[in-house]
Parts: structure tokens; C-alpha cells; sequence
């Protein structure tokens, strides 16, 4: 066997805590060290199964500013290691959210806790800081986010691009809603591929729409004159 | 040695024949030796969240069966399991345990589809024929369940869309059987071969901490000792009812070593534990509905009126499935964000093939069970040409070929 080649080993972190906290009290700690940044939070329970005797799956629903969210997450991993999932994202018009989902206790029979995270990130400055150095799984995702919804992870450890291709333009991101989200001239429609006559009659049909719009606008002085 | 060794970088990828779906593997070499590792997904990405995002639920639930060409039930089942969450819908007994039932034969099919390709790999074809011949008994039963060998359409938000009749039950016990049957002689084909255990013992070792670090799921994380399980972790559907354990390599050998062996061990005594699990399924099968809310209508408006947000998880074949589902009130859901198995898997690749040889790439690269997607454009080479042929472009080839056959069959009338 070569020298390089390494062993497997153990890790104290797999086996969870005697101890194992309640919902209420992950929400406390985690509510705690975001301080300020505290937005909203919730515990959840969710029933489902056939058997009547079905273990609620429980869950923590944190929301905070993105400035909190390295505190925060590190009071997580201070509880127990978790599994990281994923980081979900979504454009809400001034704000980006990034949902951060956990899996607490995971490893343990009927033990355990989802934990999401959400960070609020302003659009003017869509900057969030890295858990990379908390757990290098995150990287992957972290990535994703970067050329998907636009946000920028500082001292993020390898930023280049992940999914997108090379010749896909700068500065688009195709999870956005405004307009540094994917065009509409962007889009195949590949239904309509090689129908001369549908493309046609698509045309007339905006130019009457546009016609009939510049019609009934009242006169562009007035809407500005409306305007304080 | 003072001799200076200048390292080369070699590509496998974006199509290769040791990797079954498009992905670009980057190496720097030593000799034989791997100094390091990257990998370059998104061959593959179609912007599946992007299209969700603007059709009902019920529209992305058929969307989300395709993003997979092998596991029918995975993504549905956990895009149902968030949408079923926001907008409060509880699932009847009888359709948790059909979608149990259809899980475990999904995990079936997906492991002996796996043991074929890790055995074409290992350049031990004749393991391939007999893997790949047991796993046809299981995608009969599924044709014969739900008209489909692929993307069953058996997930409905609320329920299932087909009943298990009593013929169907006696087909699956008898399928059932077979496995039991055939289980020795896969276990020791796979298991017990001294070619298959020299080739993978020692081999892409990714220790506990790796596992745990670098978020890996399924067996790539059980193989490694993590004993992350979600149909144990927090059962869902008719989970509860059975007893699931995790499956971990030291029930068999006794010891944990994390390499592509281990991951071979758990693969094959989850093919056992899954007959097991079936059969518990089976003895306890309720009677009652098949779905929540029956009519699509009505399913739809309940659906146009749900508010807020949910993570589906499922342990698919190859572990952890996220959906995660925000929904704002509107007939299109506002927010989906999938996270398939592989996409936590992908991290383990690169402390797995450090330090081991050329050779060993495609059964590492395999060992994690990537599932990576179908191509979204086809690239021309030769000829002095070098271009990319779009979807519109093959699609328009595709059109006035037909008209040229239209065409042809209207002049000769």
C-alpha cells in the first residue's frame, strides 16, 4: 500500500449529545446571538405518516439580517454538527432571501430538527460572508448562489462559477426578478421553432397590443406632472 | 530522489465512457499519482427551478419527476411532501404505504443499475449481464404497477394516482421472492470476488470528519460511518411503521474503512433491507382513499390560495432529496430550490481520488453513484468545424425532415 494512501477514521462529532435540546430552546440560542438582526422566528411541527403514532417532525424557522448570520450559524454548530442541505434563494424585490437549511440530531432515530436560516440580504449591497470555515461542504452551494441570484460571498474560497457555462453573459442572474434577470429575448421558445406563420401573427399581434397601449396612455407631460 | 517531477494536468469528461452522464473531471498527475482533483458540473443544467417557478404546483410535480431519468419517485415525492406542508394536506394511509412501497422498489432498481455499471468498471462485464438481468424483473413490475419502466406519474399532491390491486400485491411478493433468491449469488459475485475486493478495498478511502464536512449523503456518507438515514431520522410516509435502521459496512465486515468496497457492502445489504421492508408494508397495508383531494380542480384552487414555505426531504437510492417550496398565494409557486443527492456528493470526489491512480478514476468517480442529468446541447467536431448545435438548431433539422417525409408521402399520394 503506497504511503499516500490515508485511513479511514472516526469522528466524535457523528454520535449526538446525551442532552439533545428542544425546538424552543435551538430557537432561544439561535434568537440570542443574532441580537439585533432578528427579524422573525417560529418552531414548527409538521405530522405526517400513516401510523397514528407518528413523531411530529419539528423544525425552527429563524429569520435575520444577513450581518447576524455567521454568529448565528456558528451558535448552531455549537449545539451539535448538523448536516448542511442546501442554500435556497429567492428575489423579493429590495431584498434577496437566502434560506440556510440544517439538519440537526441527524443520524438519531425520531431526533431530528430542521433548522432554516434565513439571511435578508438588501439588493444595494447583496454582499453575505462565507461558512466555509464552519463547514467546506457549504462551497458548493455558496458558488451556486453567486452566479444564480447575484449575491456576493465575501472570502468565499473558490469563486468561480458552477453550473453556468463560460459564454453565459456577465451580470445576468438567472434567479432575479428585475432586470438582471434573464431576458425575454434570452428564452427559447422551442415550441414555436421553425413556425413562420405563428411567428408572423405573434408579431401583429403585439405591434396591435403596443398600438392600442400608446392609445389609451394619457399624455406622458401629465404623468409627470402627477408625480411630486 | 532529488529528481524534479513536473505534474501534468489531464481531463476526463465532459462526456467520457467511464461516466455515464456529462461531467468534467481535471487532474494533475504525478506519473499515475493524483496530486489533485476538480470537477466542472453544469453540463447538463437546464434551469429547472427557473421553469418551475412560472406553473402550478401540479404542473412542476410532473417537472420535478424529470429532472431525474432514474429515480421516478424521488423528486416528486419530495416537491409533494413540501407543497403538502404549506398548504396543509394530509395524506391517506393506504397512499403513504403505496409510496413507500414504491420508494423501496425504486432503491432496488437504482442499486442493481448501480452494481452493473460499478462491475462495467471494474472491467467485469459478465457481473454487469447478471446485475442488470435481476434489475429487469424489478422495471417489469414497475411497468406492469404504473405503465412506466421510468417517471411513473404515481406522485399526486395528497396521494398516489394508482391503486395496488390484489393481482398487482401477488406480483410484487412473487418479485419479492426472486430478490430473496437471487441475494446470495449478487452478495457473493459483489462481495466475496477476490478481483472485486483487490480492486476496491483501500481504494477512494473518505474518512468520518471528510463525510460530515463535506455534507455527504446516503450511502457515500453510511459507507464513511455517518449514520444518516431520513427515513430513520425523522420517518416520513409509512416509515414509522417499520423498523428502519441505518445500514452501516461494520454489520458485515465489522469495520469501517470508508472505501469503494464499504460503499459496495451498503448498496448490497440495502437491497435486503428493502425486500424486508416491503414485506412490512405489505402484511400491514390499510384499506381507504387513495388521495386527499381527488379533483385537480379543486386541488388546484386550495393550492392557488396556500402561503408559506416548506423543505421536502426524501432519502432517495443515493440520499438526501431537498425541495425546498415557498408559496405566495399565486397560482405559480415563488420560490423552488432542489437539491438532489449528488449535488451533496460531488465535495467527497476530491479527497476520494487524491493520491490514488489513473486507473481508479471510474470506479471512484462511480463509487458515489453520481447522477448527473441528460445534455442540453450537442457539440460538432471534425470537419475543420467546430460548433454548437443548439436545441432550435436539431429541432428545425428535426421539423423540415418531417416535412420533407410529409411531403414525399403526399406526391406519391
Amino acid at each position: 500500500m503506497s504511503e499516500n494512501r490515508r485511513h479511514w477514521k472516526n469522528d466524535p462529532r457523528i454520535s449526538a449529545p446525551e442532552q439533545r435540546k428542544t425546538p424552543a430552546e435551538v430557537l432561544e440560542l439561535l434568537t440570542a446571538s443574532a441580537g439585533e438582526a432578528f427579524l422573525e422566528g417560529r418552531v414548527a411541527e409538521w405530522v405526517e405518516g400513516a401510523s397514528t403514532s407518528a413523531d411530529p417532525y419539528r423544525q425552527v424557522w429563524l429569520k435575520i439580517h444577513r450581518d447576524a448570520l455567521h454568529a448565528v450559524v456558528k451558535r448552531l454548530f455549537g449545539i451539535q454538527f448538523p448536516h448542511f442541505v442546501v442554500i435556497a434563494a429567492e428575489d423579493r424585490g429590495e431584498t434577496i432571501e437566502l434560506p440556510y437549511i440544517f439538519r440537526l440530531y441527524h443520524g438519531a432515530w425520531h431526533e431530528e430538527i430542521l433548522v432554516v436560516i434565513t439571511a435578508v440580504v438588501p439588493k444595494s449591497d447583496p454582499v453575505v460572508d462565507t461558512l466555509s470555515d464552519l463547514i467546506a461542504g457549504i462551497v458548493l452551494s455558496e458558488r451556486e448562489k453567486q452566479e444564480m441570484i447575484g449575491v456576493v460571498v465575501r472570502n468565499i474560497p473558490d469563486g468561480r462559477r458552477m453550473f453556468l457555462p463560460e459564454d453565459f453573459p456577465q451580470g445576468v442572474y438567472p434567479w432575479r426578478r428585475d432586470e438582471t434577470g434573464v431576458a425575454d429575448t434570452m428564452v427559447r421558445h422551442l415550441w414555436a421553432t421553425g413556425r413562420e406563420a405563428f411567428n408572423a401573427r405573434e408579431a401583429e399581434k403585439a405591434a396591435a397590443a403596443a398600438e392600442m397601449a400608446s392609445a389609451a396612455a394619457p399624455p406622458a407631460s401629465a404623468e409627470e406632472g402627477g408625480n411630486p | 530522489m532529488s529528481r524534479s517531477i513536473t505534474p501534468y494536468q489531464t481531463s476526463i469528461g465532459p462526456t467520457h465512457p467511464a461516466f455515464k452522464e456529462p461531467i468534467q473531471l481535471v487532474f494533475d498527475l504525478c506519473g499515475e499519482t493524483i496530486l489533485k482533483a476538480n470537477f466542472a458540473p453544469g453540463q447538463a443544467h437546464r434551469g429547472v427551478e427557473w421553469m418551475g417557478t412560472r406553473r402550478n404546483p401540479v404542473q412542476v410535480l410532473y417537472l420535478a419527476e424529470r429532472l431525474c431519468g432514474i429515480c421516478g419517485i424521488t423528486h416528486s415525492l419530495a416537491f409533494a411532501r413540501a407543497v403538502e406542508q404549506i398548504a396543509g394536506i394530509q395524506v391517506p394511509p393506504r397512499a403513504h404505504y403505496i409510496r413507500s412501497i414504491a420508494c423501496e422498489l425504486e432503491r432496488i432498481h437504482s442499486h442493481l443499475l448501480w452494481a452493473g455499471v460499478a462491475a462495467h468498471e471494474l472491467g467485469f462485464d459478465s457481473l454487469f449481464y447478471l446485475t442488470w438481468r435481476a434489475r429487469e424483473r424489478v422495471m417489469d413490475l414497475m411497468e406492469a404497477f404504473t405503465g412506466n419502466r421510468v417517471h411513473y406519474a404515481l406522485i399526486q399532491i395528497g396521494g398516489v394516482r394508482r391503486d395496488l390491486s390484489e393481482d398487482m400485491i401477488l406480483k410484487i411478493k412473487e418479485t419479492l421472492d426472486y430478490y430473496a433468491g437471487v441475494y446470495d449469488e449478487l452478495r457473493t459475485c459483489l462481495l466475496e470476488d477476490s478481483s472485486v475486493r483487490l480492486r476496491c478495498r483501500d481504494v477512494g478511502i473518505l474518512t468520518a470528519t471528510e463525510a460530515l464536512e463535506l455534507c455527504a449523503v446516503g450511502p457515500t456518507a453510511r459507507a464513511s460511518g455517518v449514520p444518516s438515514d431520513i427515513r430513520r431520522d425523522h420517518p416520513y410516509a409509512a416509515y414509522a411503521d417499520v423498523e428502519v435502521t441505518s445500514v452501516l459496512p461494520n454489520q458485515y465486515t465489522g469495520e469501517i474503512r470508508g472505501d469503494v468496497y464499504d460503499r459496495i457492502v451498503v448498496r448490497v445489504l440495502e437491497l435486503q433491507q428493502s425486500v424486508k421492508l416491503i414485506r412490512g408494508f405489505l402484511d400491514q397495508l390499510p384499506e381507504g382513499d387513495l388521495l386527499a383531494i381527488p379533483k385537480i380542480m379543486v386541488l388546484l384552487a386550495k393550492l392557488k390560495k396556500a402561503e408559506g414555505e416548506a423543505v421536502g426531504l426524501h432519502e432517495a437510492p443515493r440520499g438526501e432529496v431537498a425541495h425546498y417550496v415557498r408559496m405566495g398565494g399565486a397560482e405559480t409557486i415563488a420560490a423552488w430550490k432542489v437539491k438532489a443527492s449528488s449535488y451533496s456528493n460531488y465535495m467527497s470526489w476530491v479527497p476520494m481520488l487524491v493520491g490514488e491512480q489513473v486507473a481508479d478514476i471510474p470506479i471512484i468517480a462511480a463509487s458515489i453513484d453520481p447522477c448527473i442529468s441528460c445534455t442540453d446541447r450537442v457539440m460538432l467536431t471534425g470537419g475543420g468545424r467546430n460548433e454548437v448545435w443548439t436545441k432550435e438548431d436539431l429541432t428545425r433539422l428535426s421539423v423540415a425532415k418531417t416535412r420533407r417525409i410529409q411531403a414525399k408521402l403526399k406526391a406519391e399520394g
